[in-house]
């Protein structure tokens, strides 16, 4: 089996791994990172979403040998100690999540998107999450979070 | 009260967990030596197992068991239940044939379970799942509803695939309404098949202790409860003292994690016949293929009006689709949740409903967001709206001539509901007035100089929640009481936990209702501790459907508080040498009335538990549990408008405009309420515009992941615009009347409403996908 070597929210981790074994289940399983969530089989959720090297990635697309070297964020690498990210902050300010299970990956998606464009139009936001999917909240807080994050300029 | 936080939009207090990764979902945890499970699929719809043969799988690496039906034979496990009987037009009841947790005979859906395989890890387990040989016998299907009664037998129990035959109402009566009519409108509408789609899979993870014998199940539960329950007395016997089931985070439910289903069963069983824990954890194609789906009603609807547009009878013939199995809930579904709210917000003197529910080579239908009824207000308002265009009236104008008056309240109505009370009009003027009505022509007519079809569609809802009043739904059919259960708990130190048999899977309880608790014990909020999901915690409970939590729940909470307070007020009275009835409780104060003598209640609870000052008579401790059993349904009601705008060219619909008018009764948490009416229109929406579960004729499911089921995207859906109008719930201490369903109910026929209106069709059946879309704005132009 070979042995993969990630750093994963700042920390050197190698383990031993099936060669098929998905980054996700490497996080949730070998790391017990279990923030990463599995919402389908078809690339499709979202839940999944991490930073590979400083962009999102659906961790359930990629092999953990694929990241082999490369540097992971989760979410629960997010925060700086007790103080939350501002991405995070703006989820809980306008009520952006409700059952928590895609909140994960719409939080790191989100931060991306910021990354990637610091003040994106609402439809421009609700384009770049096609590959987030929320059955709790119709998207509306999450859509609103985003904005706001990206109005205080510090979403990313 | 410290802060009076009811009626705040107090931040979610489970946030933090969630934000940050630390959420607790079943498929996060482990135990020790636990075996993964994998379940073999039938791959046919509709064929008799001649032989399952385990021999090359039992060879695969980690392969520790398989096994089939004639395992749980053996060990007497019985059959998953239907937990409503209801009695047909002939005074039959139902009928009910087993659904076994593994198949013991015939498979009956793609998706059915014909055997288990454990094995050290998931990825061995799923190998050797590949390497089980079932030799089917294929038999024919069928996967049509409106067929099932011609169609090849499912089950030797229900000759003709019939499970009822039931009737709402009288024949004779309906009949005279209707020979008065001056005008009858006819409707043929199906409400399209629905997968749930909660976003968290479900799982199970179950551990036996053979030195106790107690069981754990750590299952995706909305009610661990009664999960209990069913398992206990009706599927494995295992007396309830030593079930402890635990419903930890659960991401998202809308039903489809109320029953008890088969892949939890099969692991609680089989955890002690291999003697280590076994887990399992669905995959978003098998949710697909095996969570109960929602809806799926053919319907042919009749409405009787007079020569001023006055409702003078409606005739409702439906055929339900059960689906393979009768679900836990199914059977009451399309009846006692669907024809009694046929009525709506109107004052329809006669109601007449047939529903004959069939079984079909498809997934088991059940109960899903609005249950009922949401099919029963797409009958009515997509049915208003066909009249009013065939009369050439105005959609609201007909409405508002038929609503209920505030004054006829309590109205009873003529399919056995009495609504409390309401103000029909106050909503469906509020949403008037925000959608700016009177500008939706101008608005037309500015879209149609950019080539695009604009609509506008009304849908004015009722809902029955908070359910229910156990004597009536026993009444009824139902096999449980629908109480529900609390224990407000203070802590010597003045902290409170609350324990309560509601469940949360997205919905905010902890901070719901720990604001009515801070504010009702006057303590802050941060000392309030909401406790749920745990059978081994929480005395008792129904848990968390048909928008029951706070209006049952939260009124069982008020009602513990309530003797917290009459306890707290006799050791107050002997703390101030007083008599109990000078003591007056406020703001979290005892206070001996007309003086400044007070106690606050961290004294009282202290005092409570460190007696050495007491009443003689008086039992330490404040620790008071209530159950709360509802006197009559909730019913809230509002208006939904939505605008449409349809490019003809490519069928595509955009929703441009929403706005939501909901009348919930007393709002505690104005933030969390919102998120409900979101979430419930985008579900509504995506029925009205995307989702459909479609078998083909062999039964083979074809909507079977993301890629063909058409889920709702942020780039789908716009902002909402939500209004209140507010009457408060007459019946229960809170005044609430409960908001997890509205959006899923008001929207489908809103939209439908919307896009026959801008395509100038008198009707077309749900999704309304770019391709239906598209021909009819085609056939349109070719007509203009």
């Amino acid at each position: 089996m070979p042995t993969v070597t990630i750093t994963v929210n700042g920390q050197q981790e190698s383990r031993e791994v099936e060669g098929r074994t998905l980054l996700v289940q490497f996080l949730r399983e070998h790391l017990n990172l279990t923030g990463t969530h599995v919402g389908c089989d078809t690339s499709q959720c979202g839940a999944c979403v991490v930073h590979l090297n400083g962009k999102s990635v659906k961790s359930c697309t990629l092999l953990a040998v694929q990241a082999e070297g490369g540097e992971v964020t989760t979410i629960e690498g997010l925060a700086s100690g007790s103080q939350l990210h501002p991405m995070q902050e703006a989820f809980r300010e306008h009520h952006g999540l409700q059952c928590g299970f895609c909140t994960p990956g719409m939080v790191m998606s989100a931060v991306d998107l910021l990354q990637k464009k610091a003040n994106p139009s609402e439809q421009e936001i609700r384009e770049w999450l096609e590959g987030n999917i929320c059955r709790c909240t119709g998207y509306h807080n999450i859509v609103n979070a985003i904005q706001h994050a990206a109005q205080q300029g510090s979403g990313a | 009260m410290p802060d009076g936080s009811v009626g705040q939009a107090v931040k979610r207090r489970e946030d933090q967990r969630f934000l940050t990764g630390k959420g607790r979902y079943v498929d996060d945890l482990h135990r020790q030596g636990e075996l993964a499970a994998v379940f073999v699929r039938s791959t046919h719809a509709h064929a008799t197992v001649r032989n399952v043969d385990k021999s090359a799988a039992m060879q695969s690496p980690g392969v520790v068991a398989i096994f089939v039906g004639s395992d749980m034979e053996e060990d007497s496990i019985g059959s998953l239940p239907c937990g409503w009987t209801v009695t047909d037009r002939h005074g039959e009841p139902h009928k009910s044939p087993p659904h076994f947790p593994l198949i013991r005979d015939k498979v009956r859906y793609v998706g059915d379970h014909v055997a288990v395989v454990l094995a050290e890890t998931l990825e061995q387990a799923r190998d050797a799942a590949e390497l089980v040989e079932v030799d089917y016998e294929e038999l024919p299907a069928n996967v049509s509803p409106a067929a099932a009664m011609g169609a090849p037998l499912l089950h030797e129990e229900a000759p003709d695939n019939l499970c009822y035959d039931w009737v709402l109402g009288e024949e004779e009566a309906i009949n005279e309404a209707f020979s008065k009519a001056h005008h009858v409108t006819k409707v043929d509408l199906v409400n399209n098949r629905l997968i749930p789609n909660a976003m968290e899979p479900r799982a199970a993870i179950a551990e036996y202790d053979s030195g106790t014998e107690d069981y754990t199940l750590w299952s995706t539960s909305q009610n661990p409860h009664v999960l209990r329950l069913i398992l206990s007395a009706f599927v494995t016997g295992i007396p309830e003292t030593k079930l402890r089931i635990i419903a930890p985070d659960v991401g998202g439910g809308f039903g489809s994690k109320i029953y008890c289903y088969a892949e939890e069963t099969v692991c609680l069983w089989a955890c002690k016949r291999v003697g280590r824990p076994v887990r399992w954890t669905g995959d978003r194609s098998e949710a697909f293929l095996a969570d109960a789906h929602g809806r799926d009603h053919v319907t042919h609807v009749e409405l009787a009006m007079d020569e001023k547009g006055e409702f003078l009878g409606l005739k409702v013939d439906t055929t339900a689709n059960m689906g393979a199995y009768l679900s836990n809930f199914a059977s009451c579904v399309p009846t006692y949740l669907y024809a009694t709210l046929l009525a709506g917000q109107y004052r329809t003197p006669v109601v007449y409903c047939n529903v004959k529910a069939v079984f079909t080579n498809t997934a088991p239908v059940d109960a899903y967001r609005g249950a009922g009824r949401p099919e029963a207000t797409y009958v009515l308002e997509r049915t208003i709206e066909v009249a009013a265009r065939e009369l050439g009236v105005d959609p609201a104008e007909l409405r508002k001539r038929n609503f209920i008056q505030p004054d006829q309240f309590p109205y009873q109505t003529p399919v056995a509901l009495t609504y409390d009370i309401g103000d029909y009009e106050a909503s469906l003027n509020k949403a008037m007035s925000m959608i700016d009505h009177a500008g939706f022509a101008a608005r037309k007519a500015e879209a149609k100089a950019r080539g695009k079809l604009r609509g506008i569609g009304f849908s004015a809802y009722i809902e029955a929640c908070g359910i229910a009043p156990s004597s009536v739904v026993g009444s009824l059919g139902a096999g449980v009481g629908l109480w529900e259960s609390a224990q407000v708990r203070f802590n010597a130190t003045g902290t409170v936990s609350v324990l309560t048999g509601s469940h949360a899977h997205g919905q905010g309880h902890e901070t719901t209702f720990s604001q009515v608790v801070a504010d009702t014990l006057g303590v802050p909020i941060e000392n309030v501790e909401i406790v749920h999901g745990d059978t081994g915690q929480v005395p008792m409970g129904m848990g968390t459907y048909g928008s029951r939590s706070l209006a049952v729940g939260g009124s069982a909470i008020m009602r513990a508080c309530g003797k917290v307070i009459d306890k707290g007020k006799k050791i107050a009275a002997h703390l101030l040498e007083a008599s109990v009835e000078d003591i007056e409780f406020k703001d979290g104060n005892f206070t001996v009335a007309g003086t400044d003598k007070t106690k606050s209640m961290a004294e009282i609870a202290f005092t409570a538990y460190v007696p050495h000052n007491y009443p003689e008579d008086l039992e330490p401790g404040l620790d008071e549990t209530a159950f709360y059993d509802p006197l009559n349904f909730t019913y809230p009601a509002g208006t939904h408008i939505c605008e449409v705008e349809i490019d003809p060219e490519t069928g595509v619909t955009e929703i441009v405009d929403w706005v939501a008018v909901d009348d919930f009764g007393k709002v505690i948490n104005p933030m969390i309420v919102e998120g409900q009416v979101h979430g419930g229109i985008a579900q509504g929406m995506g029925q009205a515009l995307l989702e459909h579960g479609v078998y083909d004729e062999s039964g083979q499911l074809l909507t079977g992941s993301y890629m063909d089921y058409c889920m709702p995207r942020a780039d789908d859906l716009p902002f909402f615009r939500v209004g209140l109008t507010e009457t408060a719930c007459t019946h229960n201490p809170l005044g609430v009347k409960g908001c997890g369903e509205a959006g899923a109910i008001a929207a489908p026929p809103a939209i439908i409403n919307a896009v026959t209106d801008a395509l100038g069709v008198l009707h077309m059946d749900m999704p309304a996908t770019p391709e239906k879309v598209w021909r009819l704005a085609q056939q349109a132009a070719a007509a203009e």
